[in-house]
């Protein structure tokens, strides 16, 4: 992460020396540590919210009963989490916020789950082949109805703004075979942190 | 237009059934959320040095013209298996920047006709694809992982396949 940063700022250098913007470049990197203080308590508001929502659902057993639904599917893509109810738990309740759209829930319970994968890693500095996999199935989008398009396209005078849903699950679902397929194939084997 | 509208019944609903049924298992809800509510603001806490080294990367990517250079190294390819020009930024930037990407495509809608290829690919990009690198800063960041091993490499993969497929299926499904 250290080599991104450096290089990114390298480049950012580089081009804006080379197509005159280096002031906004300036500007920027003054500027976007505020933005992503904005963004945190946004992420603040809604982690606390949907966190409490997880734990109340952890404790009337919502969460069990869900797993129990998705765990064939989850452990083809996690075998090494089989006996793992809490990640496993975590992970599902991840899963359905995403297919439901719900991008501000699925965030907060994605980090749950990483908290779990974390502490059956033993709190290792390094991503786990689950880690990578779980990050890789969010950076997908998994979404049934992409709303916020839906309602753009709807107010740019689309007739039937939906009708681009078949295109998109092919779109969706294709990107995260081979996304997980990539994270699988490419993760270094035997490596030592 | 119900369909459209559904998030807005969703949330409520999902809020709504998880606490009912946790009153009716005799759960002290309120001890609970609290109980979660005090995990997710540490969360929030950790998450913040990652998201504000990540942002000021990527705000001086974006301003320096390096998303444009990239635009320009891709369009020959893009060109050749009959990728909308006007839409390529818009996939270039998806993974960098959400608001971004969501501002370029609020851009492209307004200039190009509903329902038009350009303007289908550009909405199923923006339905198939996420920020991967939010995505990644914010999941890393929560637990202080410092070696992401192959995530990004395998993350942008997804979103290469998602930008070549949306054309793809375009051209199957709707023309």
């Amino acid at each position: 992460m250290g080599k991104f940063f450096f290089w990114s700022v390298l480049v950012s250098v580089f081009f804006g020396i080379l197509s005159g913007k280096i002031a906004e470049v300036s500007a920027a990197a003054l500027e976007e540590s505020f933005h992503a203080a904005e963004l945190s308590f946004k992420l603040l508001g809604s982690l606390c919210f949907w966190s409490g929502i997880l734990e109340t659902a952890k404790q009337s057993g919502i969460v069990e009963k869900l797993c129990k639904i998705l765990k064939p599917f989850l452990t083809l893509v996690f075998p090494g989490l089989k006996k793992e109810e809490k990640a496993l738990g975590a992970i599902s309740m991840n899963v359905a916020a995403n297919l439901l759209g719900l991008g501000n829930a699925a965030t907060p319970l994605g980090i749950s789950a990483m908290k779990e994968l974390h502490k059956i890693s033993g709190f290792s500095s390094a991503a786990t082949a689950e880690m990578v996999c779980f990050v890789v199935i969010n950076t997908a989008s998994l979404q049934l109805l992409p709303t916020t398009i839906a309602t753009m396209r709807l107010e740019n005078g689309a007739e039937k703004p939906l009708d681009i849903l078949p295109a998109v699950w092919l779109v969706s679902a294709c990107s995260l075979v081979l996304g997980i397929m990539a994270a699988k194939i490419g993760f270094p084997k035997g490596e030592k942190e | 237009m119900s369909t459209v509208l559904s998030t807005d019944l969703i949330i409520p609903a999902v809020v709504a059934f998880i606490t009912g049924f946790a009153v009716y298992k005799k759960v002290d809800v309120f001890a609970s959320f609290l109980k979660g509510a005090k995990e997710g603001l540490g969360s929030a806490v950790s998450v913040f040095p990652a998201l504000c080294f990540l942002m000021t990367a990527i705000g001086m990517l974006r301003q320096s013209g390096f998303i444009e250079m990239l635009t320009g190294f891709v369009s020959p390819f893009a060109e050749k298996i009959g990728f909308p020009p006007e839409v390529l930024p818009l996939a270039v930037l998806r993974p960098f920047s959400g608001s971004g990407a969501l501002g370029y495509y609020e851009e492209l809608c307004e200039n190009l006709a509903a329902g038009s290829f350009p303007e289908k690919v550009a909405s199923v990009l923006m339905g198939g694809s996420e920020t991967t690198f939010y995505t990644v800063a914010v999941y890393y960041g929560a637990i202080g992982i410092k070696n992401g091993r192959n995530t990004v490499p395998a993350a942008l993969t997804a979103d290469f396949a998602a930008a070549i497929l949306s054309v793809f299926f375009v051209n199957l499904l709707q023309r």
